[in-house]
């Protein structure tokens, strides 16, 4: 890999200082931006660490929200319970020493289309805060590998809405156990949300012709023989198109009979 | 180059680190800590396992200057200063829990950080735990019953494969 600086700030303040010069990035748990760096796929001038950052880490409960700070790790999300569905699935991603490092924040900042957290963060509603501003989930993922962050924007927290029953169901690629499809299907008060991840050519979206099946009928027989259009979905060497559009049906089924 | 302190196995231990050297890196090239062995480079095998403030993480994908202050366990402080291997070393030994042993660093450590966790997982506990930490030669079976005999559970339960 091409060398770097290397910066720890300690507080957000300054880790947004830091990312101020030319060709900064910042580093998060480092789970995928390493191997990236290590098939020189990215070349920083300067890496900004964001794990000193203490008021970034740990998950606190304001009303019926969950705020999860985005240096938060995925076991420590696993492992705090009060949305399952959300647990759930951090305790699913990868292994469990990537589950020590990875963290929510890099997760929902580098939008990989097979990811599990985007799902999550659109399915619930969730809002994504930043140093500067707080975006909507809807308004926030905005294609493969692409989001609404300025250069040098920094994801410091996500905020969950607890939901009535949600659930997460995922179809692992079993080498690198990223979605194939992954599916999050979340009942709320003001309605049903369903967030496909692993199967569209435009990263995570919602599936909305399920969403309005479910208004009526929140149960895995209004989905019977449904399936989004296989055009915009993910051909390669580990599903056709067609595959991945017909394991969205199956996955979000999967997910509607786990809810709650 | 910047300069790096952690605590290694108990004791203090510093060097030089580029931004980019990762803690697997440091500990074999600086510190000579070769046990920590580094199999894929990719985070998929797991032979790098350490611990790093208790937590089971993969050395090859983190950089050392993140270690910065932290507590970091490796294969060699396992056991004790005499040589006395701790259970779950003496463990894999009684059960064959390896062939080759590459992996075996990485399977020791991931074992020592599930135990802390979960003192007596089951077998279906100990393989999902597994899930990165390959292993070509053994076909897990004998590392599980391994792990299984070092919480201290029976193994003459587990069937042979």
């Amino acid at each position: 890999m091409y060398n770097f600086e290397f910066e720890r700030p300690t507080s957000v303040a300054d880790a947004v200082k830091a990312l101020g010069q030319e060709e900064a990035q910042p580093l998060a748990g480092g789970q995928t931006l390493i191997p990236t760096l290590k098939q020189r796929l990215a070349m920083p001038s300067k890496l900004v660490s964001l794990s000193g950052i203490s008021e970034m880490k740990g998950i606190t409960q304001e009303g019926r929200t969950l705020v999860v700070g985005a240096a938060t790790v995925h076991a420590d999300v696993a492992a705090d319970g009060t949305i399952a569905a959300l647990s759930d699935l951090a305790g699913n991603i990868g292994d469990p020493a990537v589950r020590n490092r990875g963290t929510i924040g890099g997760s929902v900042a580098n939008n990989d289309p097979s990811a599990c957290y985007p799902a999550a963060a659109l399915g619930l509603g969730a809002t994504i805060v930043t140093d500067r501003r707080e975006i909507a989930a809807d308004d926030f993922f905005t294609g493969m590998f692409e989001t609404a962050l300025d250069e040098g924007e920094i994801v410091t927290a996500v905020k969950f809405p607890q939901p009535e029953a949600a659930a997460y169901a995922k179809f692992e690629q079993p080498a690198s156990r990223f979605a194939l499809v992954g599916v999050f299907v979340a009942r709320t008060g003001e309605g049903v949300r369903v967030a496909v991840t692993g199967a569209s050519e435009g990263g995570v979206f919602r599936w909305r012709e399920a969403e309005t099946a479910l208004a009526s009928d929140f149960s895995a027989g209004a989905l019977d023989g449904m399936a989004p259009e296989a055009d915009d979905m993910i051909s390669d060497l580990h599903g056709s198109a067609a595959y991945r559009a017909h394991l969205v049906g199956v996955m979000a089924r999967r997910a509607v009979a786990a809810a709650r | 180059m910047p300069q790096v302190s952690m605590t290694v196995n108990g004791k203090p231990a510093s060097g030089e680190a580029e931004g980019r050297t990762l803690l697997s890196q440091f500990l074999r090239e600086t510190l000579g800590l070769t046990g920590t062995h580094v199999g894929c480079d990719t985070s998929q095998c797991g032979a790098c396992v350490v611990h790093v403030d208790g937590k089971a993480v993969k050395a090859c994908t983190m950089f050392a200057l993140e270690a910065e202050g932290a507590d970091v366990a490796t294969i060699e402080g396992q056991a004790a200063p005499d040589g006395t291997l701790n259970p779950i070393q003496q463990a894999f030994q009684d059960h064959h829990g390896l062939q080759c042993g590459f992996c075996t660093p990485g399977m020791v450590m991931s074992a020592a950080a599930l135990l802390k966790e979960n003192p007596k997982p089951s077998e279906a506990e100990i393989r999902d735990y597994l899930e990165g930490n390959l292993c070509r030669c053994t076909g897990y079976h004998n590392i599980v019953k391994a792990i299984m005999a070092a919480s201290g559970q029976d193994v003459g339960a587990l069937a042979a494969e």
